[in-house]
């Protein structure tokens, strides 16, 4: 009795061993023609995951990620003690709220009035006009923003001059980068996000426009009472989305704006950011790895969170 | 977009005027401050440098000065290296990764692929969790040993889930009967890809290179990390101007150094913010003289990532 069974279960085991070397052999050209990317994302997405052990470890040169000698929670001990944990955390955040509440407001009302505008030329123009920031990179916008607050030669204080006001020096004072940072995050997405927004618009049913109007809706009403519920699927979608990376700061942004400006920190520094300074100014290895995992568990549950909350909300557009 | 409809015309009263004035004026107002730096950046480097000290920044050139793109060209070739060194990276990144990820694209929106879901999660699930920069940072320094190497700029942007998804989206709209039809005829997996496949998504193969193509011309990230000051010859075009901007008295020591004319240049006569303007310039340009001939390809893949996440 004992000795069939095991005889099944060795065919059972067999059979299916069998299946995955003969698929294995089906699908040897498809495999193939995907083993660049699997090697690829092997090697640079999956082999770095196994160096977070490196954040309970201490990290020397010699050792290197297997040869360092643990120090159990010592790493993160550091980065929630020197009081940057909660600073730079509370930042990230609240940037990324600003920037999502803001910028669905401005791209949604870009692309709803776009629309309304009858003269194609200037609906063209404009549309250029606001999509050319997205083409350019940070460094150079970390240029342009030199330009227009330096204290010394800066267009803000030419205008604040000009009405009789003081010279201010944006570079010293903390409070004012919120609304820099904010201004040029949406400046830089705001032609890029609207065209969601557009392409949103315009898979509208004209049918319903024309029954808004036959029923006497005026131009408002069109708009809130028809363009704007008829995208606010889109709208949701996105903004759940974009919920999903509220742990993550936009280096590119925050380090060409800001630099290695430490009067600005309070305000400015993010998670992003203080990792890479503990790599590359104080090449503190094991905190980096620290506030990395950190960031990393944090950004994977909220993903996780906001994919769910999508599925929720309509099952089509969920990521997995 | 209702605005023809006979039904529109009727009621055209008050409150389409009021709408006009409103969306006009927001979407011009919104066009013009996106415009705005840019004309700034230009008309700083026209302006001359003494201009600037007096006056400080302006959106309208104050008075008409070629001194600083003068000043840049004295010593052109750091720039042109730069360029070269872009040029070179975006050309061979993007014909690299397109083909890595239109491969990749194909296999997995083929239906009779039965592990085509388990690979699409395998390589979605990196967007979801990653090490963080610093194991990849000992990645590329150490274990492979790409410090100071132009693999170190052109491995980390080669290949993208975003781009992967949104040339899949492309590769699944294209009905399965042809590829049966290529596959009847004898044709090879190969031979399907390139000659059946790939002259369908044209357009997709023109945005999603470009995505790379634009992410490789405007990377400084890596360069940062990864080239140190000792091979700066190795630099990029815009980690180039991020260095020269940050540290403008040393670029001046080093065009007074190298000046090609004869005559003896102190790097205290050379202007200071105006040639960080004219460099400015002299880096963007391409891309916005480029600008409209790519733009409905960057609009057409945001439309498509959008739909398909």
């Amino acid at each position: 009795m004992r000795n069939t069974l095991g005889r099944v279960v060795f065919k059972m085991k067999n059979g299916k061993v069998k299946k995955f070397f003969k698929k294995l052999y089906r699908y040897r050209i498809f495999l193939l023609m995907l083993a660049p990317a699997i090697i690829y994302t092997l090697i640079f997405s999956y082999y770095p995951m196994t160096g977070i052990v490196l954040a309970f470890k201490k990290y020397t040169y010699k050792g290197g990620i297997w040869g360092s000698a643990w120090n159990g929670f010592e790493n993160f001990k550091f980065f929630f003690q020197s009081g940057q944990a909660w600073t730079v955390t509370r930042n990230t955040v609240l940037y990324n709220i600003m920037f999502i509440i803001v910028g669905t407001f401005t791209q949604v009302a870009v692309a709803v009035f776009l629309t309304e505008i009858s003269n194609s030329r200037f609906r063209k123009l404009t549309q250029s006009m606001m999509f050319l920031p997205y083409f350019i990179s940070w460094v150079i916008v970390g240029v342009m923003a030199f330009n227009i607050f330096s204290s010394d030669y800066g267009f803000m204080n030419r205008i604040i001059t000009f009405f009789g006001g003081e010279k201010i020096t944006f570079y010293t004072k903390p409070q004012y980068w919120p609304f820099i940072i904010l201004f040029f995050n949406i400046w830089k997405g705001v032609g890029y996000g609207s065209v969601m927004y557009l392409a949103a618009i315009m898979g509208i049913d004209t049918s319903v426009y024309e029954a808004a109007a036959i029923d006497g809706a005026n131009v408002f009403q069109r708009i809130f009472r028809v363009t704007i519920p008829m995208i606010m699927p889109t709208v949701i979608i996105l903004f759940l989305m974009s919920v999903g990376g509220i742990f993550r700061g936009n280096f590119d942004m925050f380090y060409n704006l800001v630099g290695n400006n430490g009067l600005l920190f309070n305000y400015t520094d993010v998670i992003d950011t203080l990792t890479m300074r503990a790599l590359i100014s104080s090449n503190n290895f094991g905190m980096a790895s620290a506030i990395g995992l950190f960031q990393s568990v944090l950004c994977f549950i909220t993903v996780l969170i906001a994919n769910k909350l999508v599925s929720l909300y309509d099952k089509d557009y969920t990521l997995f | 977009m209702a605005n023809n409809s006979p039904a529109i015309k009727i009621k055209r009263g008050r409150d389409v005027i009021i709408l006009n004035i409103i969306a006009y004026s927001f979407t011009g107002l919104i066009a013009l401050l996106c415009l705005v730096p840019f004309l700034m950046v230009l008309a700083g480097s026209f302006s001359s440098e003494e201009a600037i000290i007096q006056n400080g920044f302006n959106i309208l050139p104050q008075d008409f000065s070629l001194e600083a793109y003068k000043t840049v060209f004295k010593e052109p070739m750091v720039v042109i290296q730069a360029y070269a060194t872009t040029i070179g990276l975006t050309a061979v990144g993007t014909l690299f990764g397109l083909l890595l990820q239109t491969m990749t694209a194909y296999v997995l929106s083929r239906k009779d692929f039965e592990w085509r879901n388990f690979f699409s999660f395998f390589f979605y699930f990196t967007t979801l969790f990653s090490g963080g920069v610093v194991p990849y940072f000992i990645l590329i320094t150490r274990t492979l040993g790409l410090k100071d190497s132009y693999f170190a700029l052109l491995l980390p942007l080669i290949f993208s889930v975003y781009n992967l998804l949104i040339m899949k989206s492309y590769i699944s709209a294209i009905p399965d009967s042809l590829v049966d039809a290529a596959k009847i005829d004898g044709c090879g997996e190969f031979r399907t890809l390139f000659q059946v496949v790939m002259p369908l998504i044209k357009p997709a193969l023109a945005t999603v290179g470009l995505f790379i193509a634009l992410a490789y011309w405007n990377d400084w990230y890596n360069a940062m990390l990864y080239i140190t000051d000792k091979h700066s010859e190795k630099y990029p075009l815009q980690y180039f101007l991020y260095k020269q901007v940050n540290n403008i008295e040393a670029y001046k020591k080093l065009i007074a150094n190298n000046a090609i004319s004869s005559s003896v240049v102190s790097s205290m006569s050379l202007p200071t913010n105006t040639l960080k303007m004219a460099l400015t310039i002299v880096v963007t340009g391409p891309i916005i003289l480029a600008f409209p001939i790519v733009q409905k390809y960057f609009v057409q893949g945001i439309t498509i990532g959008a739909v398909k996440g």
